[in-house]
């Protein structure tokens, strides 16, 4: 990584005497001061005065190829270390690229500010060079957003910005830049801006009677289940979470994005839930007598059909958003607040009771419908390269995904054990996430050894990031699953449009060449024999790696439950009982 | 169901767009909207009335109050307010019977704001009942047009106060 120069202004200290300074040296100062170390940004006409700043200012600053590769890694920088993520582009077009970017973030809860360049004030709502209603584009699509009209308020406007990002339930924030703002001088004192917030409150402390309530009905359940969400992760209440199952003696299962938050190698996990879940953890979800839900949102990917998802369970909601209590299942005993403030008082009223009899079942449920493939298959499965890495790697790597069927045999078949070790976009579900956000990924921890298992199609939309990769020469590994397809969406019509592979299908590049043709080092596997030692070899490499694995064209995942069906409901049962 | 919700929100540009492109993006139903300043220069009142079951509004109110500078929301739902509209109507008056209608409007507590050869212009405000009342009245004789400003709305005084 570049080296970070250190004769840059200094951040503002707080005696320090008023000094006259330009909107941009305001930006970079207010940045270093909040701790910003890290920034991605693509250049253009309005934002040239701010990037002049950064030309010697001690921050490791990365230029994506495309704007919306530099969100991704700014989402996934932030997804990783749970700092905020930053990301600048230039008015209009640069702007408009954020949007697929701050929409994966807005949906996943992922904390980021952007700023964007901005036409001149008096030319904003003339059609000037370059000018997009960016406040107006994004205002759907970010937590806040706002236009700064006076210098006065920059620096006060950019602090409120990471402040609105990272507290309560994270998200994107955009502070939209005139150029004029950015040349304008102003006196700065050297005492911070205060904020002024009047209507941004967070309620972090859960009402104590609630917490007794969901106390209670612990302690009674007779067959309780953890529905466990990426707000835990956000929250970095994974400890907590983890004494309360243990304490309690309670089964959990995880959203899509809340693997990591509760090891899967312990007993009592019961991995996903889900369309693409366990069906041990969709059959244990409508046994339930009792569901206690920590930072997750019900999402219809989740509970399959609402009316008749977990029908004999009492639901705990805990969530710091009010917002997704009783939004898409009644909630019976909701508490409001920060994960890790209200289990640290829920274990202290929880008792551990013996559920022999629950534990029992859920053991027979694992026993005859684990997620399973076909070790005999001549080709390469997907699941097994995935498998293999899993065992080469000790399921230690970080893993990034793309969007897609790798995506959930991602989250099928490796296991994970500690928070921020699964990275995908999971609301959005945006294809193109893998490579920009391994490269964000391994910025924020250049020592972690980041592996990004994607999908053909996925790796195509975002694929010219990998020079970034190979500039700052970022050890990431890109395992493409290359079934040639779009293989979830052949999966569908494989199943329900009478296999009409309706444009699903595309030519590939050979992406070893590619690889090589853009400096990182590219394989092609195409035996099955050849899979474990292609691993060793890619683990192996201290520059960014590209490994096309030709896999089997047409496998599916499993199990699955139809759109509109209950989560019992699933099919593909039949298919793993055979497995095994 | 009807529920009038009250928001107060900062003096902000971009508000007014954040609350209606947030009600476009949920499909929340808006009856009316009524944005103006209050007391404090900082901060103006949004009086909506939306339409839904419980269910919907209690969203709507939860989403209302996510948006960053709409500082508190109120649901009236249940409480005595004073609920009131404004409307302009004009309405097609030939002399001969313009005596009936100056006793409509006499019944209807308006006032004739202005008065041309063939129609006159009426002021009425009052509860949205008293409004859809009028109008209905002013119909046979020929409704040549009509302003409405939605309903703004406050709480009655506490008893115990
Ligand atoms: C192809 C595809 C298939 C998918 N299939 C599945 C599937 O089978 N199973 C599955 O689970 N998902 C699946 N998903 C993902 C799914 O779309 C959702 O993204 C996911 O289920 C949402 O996870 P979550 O409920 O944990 O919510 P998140 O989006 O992670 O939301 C976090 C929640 O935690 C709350 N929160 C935030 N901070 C805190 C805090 N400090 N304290 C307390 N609460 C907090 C937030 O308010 C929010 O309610 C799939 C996605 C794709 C693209
Ligand atoms: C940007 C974007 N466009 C379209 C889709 C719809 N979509 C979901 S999965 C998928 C196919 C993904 O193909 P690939 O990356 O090859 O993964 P595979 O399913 O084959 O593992 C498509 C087109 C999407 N999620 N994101
Ligand atoms: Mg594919």
């Amino acid at each position: 990584m570049k080296k970070i120069s250190s004769h840059a202004a200094p951040a503002a200290k707080p005696d320090a005497k008023s000094v006259l300074k330009p909107g941009a040296q305001v930006i970079v100062d207010t940045l270093i001061d909040l701790g910003v170390d890290t920034v991605f940004g693509y250049t253009g006409g309005v934002v040239l005065p701010l990037f002049d700043k950064f030309y010697d200012a001690p921050i490791n600053f990365i230029v994506p190829r495309h704007e919306q590769g530099g969100c991704h890694m700014a989402d996934a920088y932030a997804r990783a270390s749970g700092k905020v993520g930053v990301m600048i582009a230039t008015s209009g077009p640069g702007a408009c690229n954020l949007v697929t970017g701050l929409a994966t973030a807005m949906m996943d809860s992922v904390p980021m500010v952007a700023l964007t360049g901005q036409v001149r004030t008096e030319l904003i709502g003339n059609d000037a060079f370059q000018e997009a209603d960016t406040t107006g584009i994004t205002r759907p699509v970010t937590k806040y957003n706002c236009i700064v009209k006076d210098i006065k308020d920059l620096e006060r406007m950019i602090r409120e910005a990471f402040h609105i990002a990272s507290t309560g339930r994270p998200g994107p924030v955009l502070v939209d830049l005139p150029v004029d703002i950015e040349v304008a001088q102003i006196e700065m004192t050297g005492n911070p801006a205060k904020l002024d917030l009047p209507g941004y409150k967070i309620r972090t402390k859960g009402h104590a009677r609630q917490i007794e309530m969901a106390a209670q009905a612990i302690n009674e359940a007779k067959r309780p289940v953890l529905y466990v969400g990426g707000g835990v992760i956000i929250s970095n209440a994974s400890e907590e979470l983890c004494t309360l199952a243990r304490n309690g003696n309670l089964p959990v299962t995880l959203t899509l994005m809340g693997l990591g938050s509760f090891d899967q190698t312990q007993d009592k996990s019961l991995d996903m839930l889900g369309m693409h879940g366990s069906a041990y953890a969709n059959y244990a979800v409508q046994e339930a007598d009792l569901l206690i839900s920590v930072g997750a949102r019900f999402d219809d990917r989740v509970t399959g059909n609402l009316s008749t998802f977990a029908p004999k369970a009492k639901v705990v909601h805990i969530d710091i958003d009010p917002a997704s209590i009783s939004k898409n299942v009644h909630v019976d005993i909701p508490v409001v607040g920060d994960a890790k403030v209200i289990l640290t008082e829920l274990i202290k009223l929880v008792k551990h009771q013996d559920r022999t009899e629950w534990f029992a079942r859920i053991a027979q449920w694992k026993e005859k419908y684990p997620f399973a493939y076909n070790h005999d298959e001549q080709g390469i499965l997907p699941q097994y390269v995935i498998d293999e890495l899993y065992k080469k790697t000790q399921g230690q790597a970080t893993i990034v995904t793309g969007v897609g069927q790798h995506q959930m045999w991602a989250a099928q078949f490796y296991r994970y054990s500690r928070p921020r070790q699964f990275i995908s976009s999971g609301g959005l579900g945006t294809m193109g996430f893998g490579l920009p956000a391994a490269i964000g990924a391994q910025i924020a921890d250049p020592k972690d050894l980041v592996v990004d298992i994607d999908g053909d199609h996925s790796f195509n939309m975002t694929l010219m990031e990998l020079p970034t990769a190979v500039e700052h020469n970022l050890p990431i590994k890109v395992m493409i699953l290359n079934n040639g397809y779009m293989g979830m969406v052949r999966q569908w019509q494989e199943l329900f449009y009478g296999k009409r592979y309706s444009k699903s299908y595309l030519k590939n590049p050979d992406y070893a060449k590619v690889a090589e043709a853009m400096g990182a080092v590219g394989m092609t596997v195409q035996n099955k024999a050849d899979v474990p030692q292609a691993i060793e070899t890619m683990l192996a490499q201290t520059n960014p790696c590209v490994v096309d694995f030709r896999v089997v064209a047409e496998e599916n995942v499993w199990p699955m439950v139809p759109a509109g069906k209950s989560l019992n409901e699933m099919d593909g049962l039949n298919i793993l009982e055979r497995l095994i | 169901m009807k529920h009038i919700i009250n928001a107060l929100v900062e003096n902000k540009p971009g508000v007014l767009a954040h609350v209606a492109g947030m009600f476009a993006a949920r499909s929340f139903n808006i009856d009316s909207l009524v944005v103006g300043r209050t007391e404090d220069p900082k901060l103006s009142r949004m009086t909506i009335v939306v339409i839904g079951d419980d269910r919907v509004v209690e969203q709507v109110r939860k989403q209302l109050a996510k948006i960053v500078p709409v500082v508190k929301v109120q649901d009236y739902a249940g409480q005595p307010v004073v609920a009131r509209d404004l409307m302009l109507i004009s309405v097609a008056a030939p002399p001969e019977k313009r005596p009936e209608i100056f006793s409509l409007i006499e019944m209807f507590r308006g006032r004739v704001v202005d008065i041309g050869q063939k129609s006159i212009m009426i002021e009425v405000s009052g509860p949205e009942s008293k409004i859809e009342g009028f109008i209905d009245v002013c119909r046979p004789y020929g409704i040549k047009s009509l302003a409405r400003t939605g309903t703004i709305a406050m709480p009655r005084r506490n008893k115990a106060e």
